[in-house]
């Protein structure tokens, strides 16, 4: 606005911005298309899908919200507690294993750590999937190194069941939280922690009243963000246990592929339905609070 | 401060421990098999199991479309609302973030019900021609589609850190005052400074498309990842030998991109 206030010749300026406006709207156009259709089309099926049924014998389609009560009754919420439980544990242990990291990442000398870390960090939490359960199940399952050499399966322990999962899952989500609490770590001015000593407060009191207040939005939209990713993983899951645990993920594929039941299709496009609720959820609290972040730490 | 540092060293190593601990343990497990002691078929056999070079090929061939696709539909689109159109931004950055809302199985469940469309209700338009031909075996084009939507969030911020870090409009108005068309002033003045942020979003989408199996296996495709779990069950060993090599190339190659693009600032949050 200030550009054009100074100039002489305000109608050739005028004219730039009108055509820099629609070049805007020509070049903006194809990416909204693309995703109205590869993106928009699969969204309303699924949404159509949920709240349709069909009768087997006459072949009619009906509006029903028959799928979304089944995909909340029996095994099928059996499978979506599972996946919040599931979800819920390995986020808060995320979140208390990868502050203290992050802070130990943050607080060194070597850039290069620092570096590596990070990248590391940004590999494993986005790509973990098949390759990363099969490197656990040749580490900690039945024939796997440590099993085999610590005698393990005497002593009780089963990757194939919740804690292992835990633990493998573990596995991308602690880089997920250095990657999310770093910027929040380094944006800890070193005024704040000399002014806390400078007033007495020791190192426990400035962590307790100064950084955790301050760093308590970003510790809950990280938590909030690893229970999203772990509720929505699905190939580590699937690669791993088959269906022996109760998991959402694995109930749609089940029910997709016609595996179980046949004909399972709609419910499982009403499960997809409750896992986008949930997802949707857990982004309505997590922006908020990394605005609210982003405020002090600016 | 020596306190510190213990607790420091302490941390580190744990974490050392639990991050490094997984991969040494299935190189192990690949090279030391029971009853047969040391050996290395599981890497000589890599080449000559039949899937490898064609799944390979396959991943590789839908990581060139996808990053092909994205970067066509995404560069103008980001330049543009730099340049002009400010208020189409967060329409944008809804959109692009919006596949962060859908699960990929979630996704891939929608899809299937559109590709049922084809056969059920467009069997006699145009339309079941272009079904067909997305879903041929031979290079399953729909899988493109599918990874472009689930790159964007990825492509978006990589793209964005980019161009936070260049003026574009000073540098077209002074690419354009010193002589240059619109063409030449967008792609050697804009395009080439945003050469790091390009190579980012690639190496982002080429490593999500490499380990994709969610969408594929329920599509019921063969690349990479499908085809290292549809392995496991005969041959272990080989499968784990294929998973720690494509987990430590992507590391490496994320590495790399890191150490190139990221001299000035870490870019590779992402």
């Amino acid at each position: 606005m200030t550009a054009t206030a100074v100039r002489v010749d305000t109608a050739p300026a005028a004219r730039t911005k009108r055509r820099r406006r629609s070049l805007g709207w020509v070049a903006v156009l194809p990416l909204l298309a693309f995703v109205a259709v590869a993106f928009g089309l699969p969204a309303i099926a699924m949404l159509d899908g949920a709240f349709t049924a069909k009768d087997p014998a006459t072949g009619a389609t009906s509006y029903t919200l028959d799928n979304l009560t089944t995909s909340l009754k029996g095994a099928y919420l059996t499978a979506l507690l599972g996946s919040v439980k599931l979800s819920a544990v390995s986020a808060a242990l995320g979140t208390l294993v990868g502050l203290p990291l992050a802070q130990a990442v943050v607080s060194s000398r070597f850039r290069a750590l620092r570096e590596a870390v990070l990248t590391a960090s940004g590999v494993l939490a986005n790509f973990g999937g098949v390759p990363l359960a099969f490197a656990f199940v040749a580490t900690l399952g039945n024939a796997g190194v440590l099993t085999r050499h610590f005698g393990l399966t005497d002593k009780g322990w089963d990757l194939y069941s919740f804690w292992g999962l835990v633990i493998v899952y573990l596995y991308f989500l602690i880089p997920l939280m250095v990657l999310t609490i770093t910027p929040a770590l380094d944006g800890l001015r070193v005024q704040w922690r000399e002014a806390a000593q400078n007033n007495g407060a020791t190192a426990l009191q400035y962590w307790r009243f100064v950084a955790l207040p301050v760093l308590l939005p970003t510790l809950l939209g990280g938590f909030v963000l690893l229970f999203g990713s772990a509720f929505a993983a699905y190939a580590t899951a699937a690669a791993m246990v088959g269906s022996s645990i109760p998991l959402v993920t694995l109930q749609i594929a089940d029910a997709i592929s016609g595996n179980v039941l046949v004909g399972q299709e709609n419910v499982a496009l009403a499960l997809s339905l409750d896992m986008v609720l949930v997802a949707g959820l857990v982004m309505a609290v997590y922006l908020p609070l990394q605005r609210r972040s982003a405020r002090w730490l600016a | 401060m020596a306190r510190l540092n213990l607790w420091r060293w302490g941390v580190l190593g744990l974490a050392g421990l639990y991050f490094l601990v997984p991969l040494a343990a299935s190189v192990v497990f690949t090279v030391d098999v029971p009853g047969q002691g040391l050996t290395f078929d599981a890497y000589t056999q890599i080449f000559a199991t039949d899937g490898f070079v064609s799944s390979l090929l396959l991943s590789l061939e839908l990581a060139l479309a996808t990053i092909a696709v994205v970067l066509l539909l995404m560069v103008p689109a980001m330049v543009a609302l730099r340049l002009g159109a400010p208020r189409l931004r967060p329409v944008v950055e809804v959109v692009c973030s919006l596949p962060l809302v859908v699960p990929p199985i979630a996704f891939v469940a929608g899809i299937g019900t559109v590709l049922k469309w084809g056969p059920d209700h467009l069997s006699r338009t145009p339309l079941f021609e272009t079904f067909v031909a997305i879903q041929n075996p031979d290079f399953p084009f729909v899988l493109a589609l599918a990874y472009v939507v689930m790159a964007l969030p990825f492509v978006h911020r990589a793209l964005d850190a980019g161009l936070r870090a260049v003026d574009v409009r000073t540098l077209v108005e002074a690419a354009r005052s010193c002589g240059a068309g619109w063409p030449q002033a967008l792609v050697q003045a804009v395009l080439s400074n945003l050469r790091g942020a390009l190579l980012n979003a690639s190496f982002l989408t080429l490593a999500l498309v490499l380990g994709e199996f969610t969408v594929a296996q329920l599509l019921g495709f063969r690349p990479f990842a499908v085809w290292i779990v549809n392995v496991s069950g005969s041959q272990a060993q080989l499968s784990v030998a294929v998973s720690v090599l494509s987990l430590l190339v992507t590391w490496v190659l994320l590495l790399v991109l890191a150490g190139f693009g990221g001299r000035t600032r870490p870019t590779s949050r992402g």
